[in-house]
């Protein structure tokens, strides 16, 4: 299997992307599709990715939901700081926090729930102490936005475990 | 565009306020940009459209098509991924140049670079 498929789940999302490209589920796109994603599999285990085994799907299905909720919330509220203006200038201020994530994958995928959401933004990550620097938008509590990146590493973390 | 008219009223209804939702969230996300006075400030309102517009723009191409061509029509949800997923990168790279310039600028209020562990000890 491994032979074949270097990357299980890379391959599986290549030939779904596939899919929904040609929008068929025809043998002959199916056929094409795995072609691709056997060959483009390949291609990647030249690249020296690192491996890492998301277990669970349903504690991914969980995360993806509190992201998406979180996503919306914070949409929300940067709107509301925006069209404040100048009445209530937000309170913009860098954070510091320790991270626990030894999964590369994992700390890329915290990297782009973080950027994605309005009102963090991810800065700099330290390697040696394993400590992030993130830009946040609305100061008005520190200890909820620390608390959220708490979450999404304790998450993250069950989820590469 | 006169077979957008064959889209039933609900629909219309739907796509028109998520389309016009999601363009005021990016319009508002561009306003942030002028509003804002840092650089860092400036690196979150463009997430606005990338995020929340995105979304709303392929929710509603997603319910026009599929109404119209009474078939399940996913691929718009390819290009919500790949926007999620590839704008954090041009926005984490333009914030660590900027931390990086103003670093070197010596300006005030920026975070200073961590020393490594092993510097720390010889000291």
């Amino acid at each position: 299997m491994r032979t074949w498929f270097p990357y299980p789940l890379l391959s599986v999302g290549l030939l779904l992307v596939w899919l929904l490209l040609n929008q068929s589920v025809a043998p002959g796109t199916i056929i094409m599709g795995t072609l691709l994603a056997i060959g483009l599999g390949w291609v990647t285990l030249k690249l020296g990715l690192v491996h890492s085994h998301p277990r669970r799907i349903l504690l991914i299905v969980r995360f993806g939901f509190t992201v998406a909720l979180d996503v919306i919330r914070s949409n929300i509220a940067v709107i509301a700081v925006i069209l404040r203006g100048q009445r209530r200038p937000p309170n913009p201020g860098f954070l510091t926090i320790d991270l626990d994530l030894d999964d590369e994958n994992a700390l890329a995928l915290l990297a782009c729930v973080m950027t994605a959401t309005p009102g963090t933004a991810w800065l700099e990550y330290d390697r040696h102490r394993k400590s992030l620097l993130f830009h946040v938008l609305d100061m008005e509590n520190e200890d909820v936005w620390l608390d959220t990146v708490k979450r999404y590493e304790t998450a993250l973390k069950e989820i590469f475990g | 565009m006169s077979h957008l008219t064959d889209l039933p009223v609900w629909a219309a209804v739907i796509v028109c306020g998520l389309t016009v939702l999601g363009a005021a969230v990016a319009l508002i996300g561009s306003v942030g940009l002028i509003r804002f006075t840092s650089f860092y400030e400036r690196l979150h309102a463009p997430t606005l459209a990338t995020s929340g517009g995105v979304l709303m723009i392929c929710t509603a191409s997603i319910i026009c098509f599929a109404v119209l061509q009474s078939r399940w029509v996913f691929h718009e949800i390819l290009i919500i991924v790949f926007v999620v997923v590839t704008t954090p990168v041009t926005l984490m790279l333009l914030g660590q140049a900027a931390l990086y310039r103003d670093r070197v600028e010596e300006q005030r209020g920026v975070p200073l670079k961590q020393r490594p562990p092993r510097e720390e000890q010889a000291e």
